[in-house]
């Protein structure tokens, strides 16, 4: 009999993850800069379609999770499920759950696929960073609306010529908690120092990163799950690889950069944090056997998942120590049967805080543990370095990182393998695999 | 009476609806009998007081009418005979035109030449929005001119200029292109189509909208090049000059159109009816007109000819893996892109296939640039075209082409690794024009499943496809690359495997000679310049430039080794290309190139390479023509004995549409027949004396000759 929790009571059948691909991932402003949330979707998608030999008239739905909404396409998966290799009948959603957007995708694509509501899903998600909508200010607006709604020419004009030069400063979306009025880093450094997460121990994870994502990229583990870009534009050089990689980096080098959002007292810097990134991934979700009757072979199945939230005054990323007790209860399964653990890492001193929690009594007990769930062996956490290296598109980084787990879980002939994602607004993600 | 009618006719509210549905057919054409219905149904209507307006429209979805139907034209036994054919349908559009009843035209799809006369001859013209409602009149691509009034009212309703671009060029105007040009009065949703037919009929029975009224939109510069007999002539004499310059002088429809235009101004009108009637009738009987109408007739048949059993079934193409990404690859995946079908795109550097993909994109920016297609559209065609490096996406691929570099040794290593990766039911095309299909497959497992696709460059442009079989090639495999050739839109003939297939068999004796020529001492431009004459579209040496001569001469090689005496080496092509002149890729071949790749002309360096020096004969054009045609049309008829091609018709469409084989002279088989196959052999005879090998007529030419037989039937319908 079958333990797993998402294959619900007579099923039998589990959710199997066929396949991930994604685009290189690139600095904002940088190589992908062309390219916006739809063309990043659309290349990931159709990568995975030919990689997998999947028939498109079989894809029941495509949902893609972003963060940056796009205000003249609201709903991109639907676009991008509109490319012509796909049938016009493929039903397609977008959501969005901040940086566990693209995990968000996976689940609605599994849950559907439990509910008998479906058999054959594509998830994933997409971010451009060098694409994020500039808006107009109050002021701005308010005139251009009046103008337009305008019945005589002069009332036009008039209505113009409320404008005022400081209306014409244009509004860019920070990253900030609308609650609290925290920045992102602002509320890692706050919680590196409610931690005690030293400068050094973050560095030494960042160096980790990018050595574990050079070493993955020159042994071709990593870029495995790359698809070219064949740039239209500019140099005709395929991309092939994330740019934000730094093979060279050293302790030294990283030591020598300023904090960032506390220059007196901090520790976050530019090193020890992932980077604003452009990028898509995308993953082939499917009943166990409808893909064996395709002739496809699963490399995993999913085992459980969870979500979990707290106050995002208190500590914004320190959820995921409540998902990923709770997943790994609902997978029946204990942190020393994890053979591999993907860790988002928005930011070193966020890695460092979870795995922290993840040995403390007291968040066993928020969790509603009786004991921690232990510590994490460093030697099976992103082995193949994380978000800080390779770089951080908001809303593709969860299929990333299963793709990631996946592939690595069957590389290294492990049984079981957790995945975390923190989220803004104090969410945290954990999902557990199973190697097929 | 229970013969079934091409029209039917409802009246509602004093509207006459009638609709045309061609029984049998797939598109309404106009015949005689046509006609005579339509006549009748006018008569019985204008005597019905009740009746105030009228509308026809079509019974068949997607095309309204396609012109006359040809069939008709074959009967013509003088050019007084086609003339009458002409003025008949000028007294029926003329009754159109001023009858009592308004007549609206409800066009959606195809209204093509008979089609638009009569459209032209209507009261009001409607026009549904739908991409597949166009207008030409493309008589002319039948050495013909519009022979129904078309050269009269077309260039009184959108002018001069615009009506000669369509009459002289035939081309397709589609709906908003022609409400711009004034050619059509409206454009509607093709739902509401016949609703607002009628309602027009009704306003213009009512006078709320008159008979008579103009629908072009004028220009101070249309006014004064359309509207002024100075302006006229001035537009009739370019577009003669320029037309003879294009046309070489070949065919004589675009002297009589642009003749038939200028009597629409000259002087009556019934006087310029008269001279569309006459000039309609002289091209009808001209010998351009009627290999032209053979061509229209041999596409035709070929259409419906697979070249396989009947019944066999070709496999579902949805996608296809094309391996090489160089010119012909990404020619290949472009025009595959361009029909909708996804391509996984190979070779064995992303680098290579980079630069392929940005030849892709240049052949799909065409459609961009000409405004045919959306800038959403090329990006949808774009993202079509994936490529990769590795094998991975060609596991469920029904169709891949190869056209990786042509070298046996590299083909064998393509077809062993696709076989790895490909399904077992899966067709291998191999893109090659040298190397025979069976040594290719000699490396295949499955070599039922395996055949040549010979596509010619640049393959988004050139019309014709070879479809290469072997004697193991499965006939659902010759199917399914039929079909699919002819998706991506190209003429499909299917050969039997031979070295140099069809084309570049009879292409090779004709460059031989040509290069044979240059040793006698005769100039590359004589040489070039006769041939055009001929009507090819360019001469030998520029064909030659433009393929790339170090092609061209391993080409050739091939072909001497396989031919022997026929396909005679040339001692100046030898040196031109041992001296390491590529052709127009390399900047410079036996023409010199600038830095933009204009054509400067001859380079006279050529000259010092000649086995003569600076040696000059003088050939008469004539000479040269028959020196080169002559060996042409000799191997196409061995290539027919050998079985290589099916029949004459695929020969002569293989030379027509893969060389450029003037298309007013049929093609070699047609030549033949109309120049006399007795004649042709001795030519060729007198040729043999001197100068052998590719001369000396086969025998199956002489036994034909020998027993007076034609090709073709010589009348009635040629194919």
């Amino acid at each position: 009999m079958r333990t797993s929790p998402l294959g619900g009571p007579g099923s039998g059948q589990r959710v199997a993850i066929i396949d991930g691909v994604r685009t290189p991932f690139a600095k904002a402003g940088t190589l992908l800069k062309h390219l916006g949330v739809i063309e990043l979707g659309k290349l990931a998608v159709s990568e995975l379609i030919h990689r997998t030999d999947l028939d498109p008239a079989s894809v029941d739905l495509l949902t893609f999770g972003t963060v940056i909404p796009s205000v003249l396409a609201p709903n991109p998966a639907r676009e991008i499920a509109l490319m012509p290799l796909l049938p016009k009948g493929v039903q397609a959603w977008t959501v969005s759950r901040a940086c566990a957007s693209a995990n968000q995708a996976i689940t609605d694509a599994a849950d559907q696929i439990l509910l008998g509501h479906a058999t054959v899903a594509i998830a994933g998600g997409a971010e451009s960073l060098s694409n994020v909508p500039i808006l107009h200010s109050r002021g701005f607006s308010d005139a251009l609306v009046a103008a337009s709604r305008a019945k005589t020419p002069i009332q036009r004009v008039q209505s113009l010529a409320a404008i005022r030069p400081k209306d014409l400063i244009p509004v860019t979306p920070a990253i900030a908690e609308p609650t609290t009025g925290e920045t992102m880093g602002q509320s890692a450094e706050k919680m590196a120092k409610l931690n005690g997460i030293t400068r050094e121990a973050q560095d030494a994870l960042a160096l980790a990163s990018h050595h574990g994502a050079a070493q993955g990229t020159a042994d071709g583990r990593l870029t495995a799950e790359i698809l070219p870009i064949f740039p239209e534009r500019g140099s005709r050089t395929p991309i092939t690889a994330d740019n934000g990689i730094r093979a060279d980096t050293t302790a030294a080098q990283l030591a020598k950069l300023s904090p960032v959002f506390d220059r007196a007292y901090g520790t976050v810097t530019a090193g020890n944090a992932s980077p604003l990134t452009d990028g898509g991934a995308a993953v082939l979700l499917m009943r166990e056997d409808v893909a064996k009757a395709a002739g496809l072979t699963p490399k995993a199945y999913i085992r459980s998942y969870a979500y979990a939230a707290l106050d995002p005054g208190e500590q914004l990323l320190q959820a995921p120590v409540l998902a990923a007790p709770l997943a790994l209860r609902r997978a029946g399964l204990t942190l020393d049967q994890i053979a591999l653990v993907e860790m988002h890492e928005a930011f070193a001193a966020q890695v460092l805080s979870n795995l922290q929690g993840f040995e403390s009594q007291r968040w066993a007990e928020r969790a509603g543990e009786s004991k921690p769930l232990g510590a994490v062996d460093r030697a099976k956490l992103n082995v193949m370095g994380g978000s800080v290296a390779i770089g951080h598109p908001f809303g593709a980084t969860g299929a990333r990182v299963t793709t990631t787990l996946v592939n690595e879980l069957a590389r290294r002939n492990g049984q079981f393998g957790l995945m975390t994602v923190c989220a803004a607004g104090g969410l945290g993600f954990a999902m557990v695999l199973e190697r097929a | 009476m229970t013969e079934l009618t091409a029209l039917s006719l409802s009246v509602e509210d004093g509207i006459a609806v009638l609709t045309f549905d061609l029984p049998g057919e797939s598109v309404n054409k106009f015949s005689p009998s046509v006609i005579e219905e339509f006549t009748g149904y006018l008569a019985l209507l204008e005597q019905d007081q009740a009746v105030r307006g009228a509308v026809l429209i079509s019974g068949k979805p997607g095309t309204f009418i396609a012109g006359a139907d040809i069939d008709q034209f074959l009967a013509f036994r003088s050019a007084d005979d086609a003339a009458q054919a002409s003025a008949f349908g000028h007294t029926m559009m003329r009754r159109i035109e001023t009858g009592r009843i308004p007549l609206v035209v409800a066009v959606e799809g195809a209204c093509l030449g008979g089609g638009l006369e009569f459209a032209l001859a209507a009261a009001y013209r409607l026009a549904a929005d739908t991409p597949k409602t166009v207008f030409s009149l493309p008589e002319i691509k039948l050495g013909l001119i519009p022979g129904a009034g078309g050269t009269q009212r077309l260039p009184r309703r959108i002018g001069v200029q615009a009506a000669l671009d369509m009459i002289l060029t035939g081309k397709n105007v589609r709906a908003k292109k022609a409400k711009q040009l004034g050619l059509i009065d409206e454009i509607v949703h093709p739902s509401i189509l016949r609703e607002v037919a009628i309602r027009r009929a009704r306003e213009l029975a009512e006078g709320k909208i008159p008979r008579a009224r103009e629908t072009r939109r004028r220009t101070t510069m249309s006014r004064a090049l359309d509207d002024t007999a100075v302006g006229r002539a001035i537009v009739l004499r370019q577009a003669r000059q320029l037309a003879m310059k294009k046309s070489g002088g070949n065919y004589p429809a675009i002297p009589a159109a642009i003749d038939a235009v200028r009597a629409a101004f000259a002087g009556s009108e019934s006087a310029g009816y008269a001279t569309e009637a006459r000039l309609f009738g002289q091209l009808a009987m001209s010998p351009v007109c009627k290999e032209l109408m053979f061509l229209f007739y041999a596409t035709t048949a070929l259409k419906k000819d697979a070249g396989v059993p009947e019944g066999t079934v070709a496999a579902k193409v949805d996608r296809i893996g094309v391996v090489g990404s160089g010119f012909m690859g990404a020619g290949i995946a472009a025009v595959s892109a361009q029909q909708g079908i996804p391509v996984r795109f190979k070779d064995t550097a992303l680098e290579r296939v980079a630069a392929g993909l940005a030849s892709v994109r240049d052949v799909l920016r065409e459609g961009l640039t000409r405004k045919h297609i959306t800038r959403r559209e090329y990006e949808d065609r774009v993202g079509l075209v994936s490529g990769t490096a590795s094998y991975t996406g060609f596991g469920r691929i029904p169709l891949v082409i190869e056209a990786v570099f042509e070298d046996l040794g590299v083909k064998h290593i393509v077809v062993r690794e696709l076989e790895q990766v490909l399904p077992a039911d899966a067709v291998l095309a191999t893109n090659t024009s040298t190397i025979p299909i069976a040594r290719i497959a000699e490396a295949s497992a499955r070599p039922a499943r395996v055949i040549g696709m010979h596509f010619f460059s640049p393959v988004h442009k050139m019309p014709l496809l070879e479809v290469v079989v072997t004697p193991k090639t499965a006939p659902e495999v010759t199917a399914t690359a039929v079909e699919f050739g002819r998706r991506i839109g190209k003429t499909v003939i299917v050969v039997n495997d031979a070295p140099g297939f069809y084309v570049n068999r009879i292409l090779a004796p004709y460059i031989a000679e040509a290069g044979r020529l240059l040793d006698e001492g005769v100039r590359v431009e004589a040489i070039d310049r006769a041939m055009r004459a001929f009507g090819f579209p360019v001469g030998p040496f520029t064909l030659i430039d433009e393929v790339g001569l170090d092609i061209a001469g391993k080409s050739g090689a091939i072909m001497a080794e396989a031919f022997g005496d026929r396909i005679r080496s040339s001692e100046a092509l030898a040196r031109v290309v041992a001296a390491g002149r590529l052709g127009r890729k390399g900047g410079k071949g036996f023409y010199g190139y600038d830095e933009k790749g204009k054509r400067t002309g001859v380079d006279s360096a050529v000259y010092a390479l000649y086995p003569g020096g600076a040696r000059k004969t003088e050939l008469s054009a004539h000479a040269i023509q028959q020196r080169l045609v002559l060996a042409m049309v000799n191997e196409a008829v061995r290539c027919l004995a050998d079985g290589v091609v099916r029949s004459p018709r695929d020969g002569d469409i293989g030379a027509v549409f893969g060389i450029g084989f003037p298309p007013f002279r049929g093609g070699p088989f047609r030549y033949i027949d109309s120049t006399g196959a007795g004649e042709i052999v001795s030519r060729l005879e007198a040729l043999a004396a001197t100068h052998g090998g590719p001369y000396v007529p086969s025998d199956f030419l002489t036994t034909h000759a020998r027993a007076s037989r034609t090709f073709y039937p010589p009348t009635g319908k040629p194919v």
